[in-house]
């Protein structure tokens, strides 16, 4: 069993595995049975402005997308901040952290962007013996509204300007949560670290409807016959999630800002994945949401089998491992060949590389009259549809093609690096001699 | 009342009315809407797809199955009923396990097969008890005599009186709709919905069934084919072969006449069958009759069959089906005497002598033409067609069982009957 421990900004946790700012985490029940399921964290659910709490809708609050067997692959909701009171919270907070010192318990904050409430919430936080606290600049629903959640992380200079007030006020390690819904991850992230943010934090959610009623047409989920968008997460996110990190992890401004990676995190494997883009730990809610708390089990069971297996013995090791090789499109090797193969051994003969290859990309697959499918070296491309629609695994590959060998589709050989920037069909290249 | 398994000799009510109904209850359970949308998901809507490939009809299996999966089972019954009227009553009799299932690439690849028939009985009940989805083109004033109202004829007469022709549905037996009322096993065809369908089916209209008109007693082929346009010969197998055998025995008779007679039964419970029964055959009509013998509380079923396991031409799901159900198979076994209570076998090819205890003893070795006009040329034993159903007579065409090409199977005859219709159209309409 590999050691698991997690240093995230100073916060120890016994693995990198937090539970995100949310449903799960919005009562002492709840969090007090995630620790108990294994969690090496969690992002108690934002708190608000003391005073009335927000209510929410009392009609469905949650919409989703689903695959095959209904497997749930999206989930948007509409829920607000916890609206519960925030002594409540805080009382609760306090009991937890008490019963449970070597979790790592941080308490997201969201309060109109002015700088007293700001300062009276962390003040009230402060005795609750806390970790430290995330800022909710990213729900998409509902708050933001009222100027407040991803209002806020659309605009790089209020970020700054609220996390600078956070800084003021208290000595806690601050993360910043950023919203994706803006066109550039970014300035968000660099207006976080001018301010003085310890953390980033992302993905929040997605702006989204998940579906429109047939029948009254309304967007769902729909209350009395109208709908909101509401915030998508899910397995369906993580790709998004996947790039926003590593555009932080990799840009020589924020490349040393550390990043708690969020977005559809389901297995152990999506949270190596985003460690390796640059994330310090990962949170975690729809895989809770969807299967309870004790899928962590098979998180900690399986991170701790990889780093075994690859001589790893800290998570700190994975973190960032595959920055370097994340770049721009320009970078890419043109001279690159590969081709897909198809294993016959394997092959079950449903013909969707052949459909999708024929009608949709370059005919470069054969279909003979007893159904063995076989690929037409010059005419692949090498997009790789065929090994992705291919529903048995390892059955299509993508086969390198070695240097100097001809590739059939150019009758050329295969030639050494060469990128965009230097190729002769780039206008922008200027002759160098 | 109740008698038990071991009451001697052949008699009735050896169970009572509710174990039965329970015995001959759906042999495959509807799937729930639930269970339809998760065996739905397993398909992978495949190019060119080989289950499609396999169906005699011709179903596009693939696309009625993604109509399911987006919730639009009515859709996908129009897409099964465009190529079969009778898919509903295909979705329950035919050995998909030998057809589409077969060849479903997951069945070649994990050994479970997307559940074909059970999801194309789902679409199909969904609109049963909707007005068709077919309509009659324009009156073409052309008449066409369809003799034989099983799968083949009605088929056939749909397809005819969907093109606008007047049919008239001819039938030796007393009720229409051939072996699907009178020859599948019971628990393949709950709840009557053989009558069901058949009204289903004939509420296109411009079809006359008329009942108790047999062909060579009551009918004759001249006399059709002065008084209709087109004849369509869709008569069955109505012969059984005969077994020749040393001795007597009370309880001897032909399968498929007590198939009959106990699907016509309201709830089985008068129908006589044996303690110990052996039934002689290696095909579908030994494994129904045996299998019902055994549903209907005979203390030992044995299937006596003259070759090896391999040679049956019972599937192997049917086999399991039987053995499963409690029915003993005897491979090897030459009949060769009987006396009163047994019957005497040979160990094929040897001097070996088996002799079992059977009351009822069925025969169920195969059916035979029976009365086909004279005029008419034969092969193997068959009304010889081509590929689009015509026979050795102008204007006479042939489908089923009674024809050549194809195995004997429900959805075989489905497709003879529907091709015949359309080449009946077509030269129709050219005025041929």
């Amino acid at each position: 069993m590999a050691d698991l421990t997690s240093n995230f900004i100073g916060i120890k946790s016994p693995n990198p595995f937090w539970l995100a700012s949310a449903p799960p985490t919005d009562k002492e029940y709840n969090v007090r049975r995630a620790f108990e399921a294994g969690w090496g964290g969690v992002v108690w659910k934002t708190l608000g402005e003391d005073g009335p709490p927000v209510v929410n809708v009392n009609g469905p609050r949650y919409g989703a997308i689903h695959g095959a067997d209904r497997r749930l692959l999206g989930l948007n909701n509409i829920e607000l901040i916890t609206d519960r009171p925030l002594e409540v919270n805080l009382e609760e907070i306090t009991r937890v952290k008490k019963d449970y010192p070597d979790r790592a318990v941080v308490v997201s904050l969201m309060v109109p962007c002015e700088e007293g409430p700001w300062r009276d919430i962390l003040r009230r936080v402060e005795d609750t013996g806390a970790d430290g606290v995330e800022l909710n600049f990213g729900c998409p629903h509902g708050m933001a509204e009222r100027g407040m959640g991803s209002a806020v992380g659309q605009v790089p200079e209020y970020i700054q300007m609220v996390t600078e007030w956070v800084k003021k006020h208290s000595d806690y390690p601050c993360i910043v949560k950023l919203t994706p819904n803006i066109t550039n991850i970014l300035h968000p992230a660099k207006a976080a670290l001018a301010g003085g943010a310890d953390a980033v934090s992302l993905i929040n959610t997605i702006n989204s409807i998940t579906s429109v009623n047939l029948d009254t047409f309304a967007p769902e989920p729909t209350i009395d016959g109208w709908g909101a968008h509401g915030g998508y997460c899910g397995p369906a996110v993580k790709p998004i999630a996947l790039n926003m990190v590593a555009e932080i992890a990799r840009n020589p401004e924020t490349a040393n800002l550390p990043i708690s990676g969020i977005g559809g995190v389901t297995t152990w494997r999506d949270a190596v994945e985003f460690m390796a883009l640059g994330a310090g730990n990962v949170q975690v809610c729809t895989a809770a949401m969807t299967y309870g708390f004790k899928v962590v089990q098979e998180m900690i069971s399986g991170l701790s089998q990889y780093m075994d297996e690859k001589g790893i013995t800290s998570v700190d090791e994975i973190v960032g491992r595959a920055v370097p090789k994340a770049k721009d499109w320009q970078d890419l090797n043109l001279n690159f060949v590969t081709k897909a193969e198809i294993n016959q051994d394997l092959c079950i003969q449903c013909g969707r590389c052949y459909a999708s290859c024929e009608d949709t990309s370059h005919q470069a697959i054969a279909m003979s009259e007893d159904r063995v499918f076989t690929v037409k070296d010059d005419e692949c491309v090498a997009c790789n549809l065929c090994v992705n629609v291919c529903p048995v695994e390892d059955c299509i590959t993508m086969r390198e093609i070695p240097l100097g060998e001809v590739d059939e589709r150019t009758g050329k050989p295969v030639e050494t690096y060469a990128n965009w920037t230097t190729h002769p069909n780039n206008p922008s290249v200027v002759a160098g001699e | 009342m109740s008698q038990s398994h071991q009451a001697a000799g052949i008699a009735a009510g050896r169970k009572t009315r509710d174990a039965i109904a329970e015995s001959f209850s759906d042999l495959h359970p509807p799937l729930s809407a639930h269970e339809a949308l998760v065996a739905a998901d397993r398909c992978y809507f495949c190019h060119d797809a080989p289950c499609m490939t396999a169906c005699p009809t011709s179903i596009d299996i693939p696309l009625f199955i993604r109509q399911i999966a987006t919730g639009t089972e009515e859709a996908a019954a129009k897409t099964i009923f465009d190529q079969n009227i009778l898919g509903g009553m295909c979705a329950r009799v035919c050995p998909t396990e030998t057809l589409c299932e077969q060849v479903c690439v997951r069945e070649v690849a994990e050994g479970k097969p997307v559940e074909i028939g059970r999801l194309q009985r789902f679409a199909t009940d969904s609109v049963m008890d909707r007005p068709q989805p077919y309509s009659r083109a324009a009156e073409t004033g052309k008449t066409v005599a369809v003799v034989g109202a099983g799968p083949a004829g009605l088929a056939c007469a749909h397809r005819l009186a969907m093109h606008g022709h007047s049919v008239t549905l001819l039938d030796a037996r007393a009720k229409a709709g051939g072996l699907n009322e009178f020859g599948i096993a019971a628990y393949k065809s709950t709840d009557d919905f053989a009558q069901n369908e058949l009204n289903w089916l004939l509420s296109i209209g411009g079809i006359t069934v008329e009942t108790g008109k047999a062909l060579g007693a009551d009918l004759s082929l001249g006399q059709l084919q002065q008084d209709y346009d087109a004849v369509f010969l869709s008569i069955g197998l109505a012969g059984v072969n005969a077994l020749t055998l040393d001795g007597n025995h009370d309880g001897a008779i032909d399968a498929v006449d007590w198939i009959a007679e106990m699907r016509q039964s309201k709830d089985k419970t008068d129908i006589a069958v044996g303690r110990n029964v052996v039934v002689i055959g290696g095909g579908m009509t030994a494994v129904d009759a045996a299998v019902q013998s055994k549903l209907l509380g005979a203390e030992t079923v044995t299937i006596a069959y003259r070759k090896g396991k391999e040679n049956m031409s019972a599937s192997e799901y049917e086999q399991d089906l039987a053995t499963s159900k409690g029915v003993h198979i005897l491979f090897n076994a030459t009949p060769k005497s009987l006396s009163d209570g047994a019957i005497t076998f040979t160990r094929t090819g040897t001097d070996e002598e088996i002799t079992l205890a059977a009351d009822q003893v069925m025969r169920a070795i195969g059916q035979t033409l029976e009365a086909a006009p004279e005029a008419i040329a034969l092969e193997h034993g068959k009304i010889k067609i081509d590929e689009v159903g015509r026979t050795s007579v102008t204007g006479v065409w042939a489908g089923g069982d009674c024809a050549t090409g194809g195995e004997d199977l429900t959805v075989t005859a489905v497709a003879e009957g529907r091709d015949a219709a359309e080449d009946i159209h077509a030269t129709l309409m050219k005025g041929e």
